[in-house]
């Protein structure tokens, strides 16, 4: 049973109360992001991404499986968002996967896979008979609010980080080498995607960035901008709430191009100092 | 204290250096929260460190945690969630929602009884904590019948902490309300289900104390006051 409580009615008014002037709850300015935090290892593969109050560990793991049967040759890569009580008590652990859980793993495919950041080709080791299957596995420890901009933060940070064993190919026989043996090499990675998210408020619809849990709760529309460093939308999301004029959109995607230059400034500073 | 000594869940507790000092061994050995007895023994049931009053024979253990389980007297901060025939059911941020009757409330009658509505922050104590029930609250004291600063609480901002955080700021001692105290007017009330409810005259101040308050967690006295002149600084 998921019981989501809702926030009560004084938080509501003053946020709205104070978002009229131009004040957020937690003090931060409407177009600022949380301290982001992004501390890779001790294994390849594992980040552990603090935004704010909000704390995500992303795991990538790989294995040889079978392709589909009309992508021979595109390994396979899948993501799985687990949404646990420690997150927050509303949450339920266990059983089958809930809509909020769907929603973050489809939105990261979208982002990454589909906006072919992550190479799959290249993940073909013999076609039709074996490529590498790439699971990104997003444990959620703590929600402090806008899941989804931190858990794209996770997930490309983790597999940017992520090495899988080497493979030798004489003829129709595939060596995997062990990591012992030969050094893992990185997956191909095209790009980095970074999502993005504004809250929007009131009925004039005011902007604010990067919403935290109570503002998550009160807004009346979200709209997340992905965009990678090349300055390229690789998606757009908004699910429902008020209508947006093309204006605001435009100056969603550009304090967006600020936020992603940081952002990248910060992936690529922790997967330096690993 | 000079050693302080930390405990995890499962760990048995010798208690028989205090039974020894009372001389007698019919001495009453006083167990807070975070201790249970099985059998003979005594263990640790949550992780803190273990205190004890040499006197009393009173052992407990203090911890930090994020959720809270009600015990009896404490003052908490709640959200009415739901209403039905009797009374009000509030959420306290703990396993199951309390029961706060209709009539728990100073000078309420049957026909004269204040109106809650879904959404409503409520400031009350805990009446009925155990295993087997829900807890169940009160908006004023039934010995005396007044409010006693208890009730609904309008207007303002509540925020979220660390139980540990709430305990702290509850005792008076806190230096983070004290060094706020004498630069901005400001009216509280302090939940130790980890709720605390802010009031000032203005929102940029009311943001500006639940900040200072949220920051002051693992600060020291003089560390609260600096943090507090620089904040006000900033304004």
């Amino acid at each position: 049973m998921v019981v989501e409580i809702e926030p009560s009615k004084i938080e509501t008014a003053f946020l709205l109360e104070s978002l009229e002037k131009g004040i957020r709850v937690d003090g931060r300015g409407i177009y600022d992001y949380r301290t982001l935090q992004i501390s890779c290892g001790p294994t390849h593969g594992l980040v552990e991404v603090q935004l704010g109050q909000t704390r995500i560990l992303a795991r990538v793991s790989c294995e040889v499986t079978r392709p589909f049967l009309d992508r021979p040759t595109e390994g396979i890569v899948q993501f799985n968002a687990e949404l646990s009580s420690m997150a927050a008590p509303g949450f339920d652990s266990g059983g089958k996967s809930s809509p909020q859980e769907v929603a973050i793993a489809r939105m990261l495919e979208r982002v990454i896979r589909q906006s072919r950041a992550i190479d799959t080709e290249a993940l073909c080791i013999i076609a039709g008979e074996k490529v590498w299957g790439v699971r990104i596995d997003i444990h959620f420890l703590d929600h402090g609010g806008n899941l989804v901009d931190a858990a794209s933060i996770a997930a490309i940070a983790a597999l940017k980080h992520f090495r899988r064993p080497d493979v030798t190919i004489d003829g129709e026989v595939a060596v995997i080498h062990d990591v012992k043996e030969r050094n893992p090499v990185p997956l191909s990675i095209h790009h980095t995607p970074i999502c993005v998210t504004f809250g929007f408020f009131g009925p004039g619809g005011l902007a604010v960035v990067d919403t935290n849990l109570l503002e998550e709760q009160t807004q009346v529309s979200s709209f997340t901008i992905t965009l990678n460093s090349h300055r390229e939308i690789c998606a757009l999301n908004k699910a429902g709430g008020i209508p947006l004029e093309p204006k605001q959109i435009q100056r969603c995607i550009q304090i967006a191009l600020a936020k992603v230059d940081e952002i990248n400034e910060k992936i690529q500073d922790a997967l330096n100092a690993n | 204290m000079t050693d302080v000594r930390v405990v995890v869940p499962g760990d048995i507790i010798d208690t028989s250096i205090s039974a020894e000092d009372g001389g007698e061994e019919t001495t009453v050995l006083r167990l807070g929260p975070g201790l249970a007895q099985a059998g003979e023994e005594i263990s640790a049931s949550a992780a803190g460190v273990l205190h004890n009053k040499e006197e009393t024979h009173q052992w407990w253990v203090v911890s930090n945690r994020r959720r809270y389980v009600a015990a009896e007297g404490e003052p908490v901060v709640g959200v009415v969630v739901g209403r039905h025939g009797e009374g009000y059911r509030v959420d306290i941020g703990s396993a199951q929602d309390a029961l706060l009757p209709l009539l728990a409330f100073e000078g309420a009658t049957r026909r004269n009884k204040p109106n809650l509505t879904i959404g409503a922050v409520v400031y009350a104590r805990v009446v009925v904590a155990n295993s087997v029930m829900d807890p169940e609250i009160e908006c004023y004291n039934s010995n005396t019948g007044k409010s006693e600063g208890y009730g609904e609480l309008t207007g303002g901002f509540m925020f979220k902490c660390s139980l540990g955080l709430a305990r702290h700021l509850i005792s008076a001692k806190a230096p983070v309300l004290n060094a706020l105290g004498t630069q901005i007017p400001f009216e509280t009330a302090v939940g130790v289900n980890g709720r605390v409810w802010i009031n000032t005259e203005s929102p940029e101040t009311t943001v500006l104390v639940v900040n200072a308050i949220k920051n002051s967690e693992y600060l020291t006295a003089k560390q609260c006051r600096q943090m507090v002149k620089e904040l006000l600084d900033k304004q």
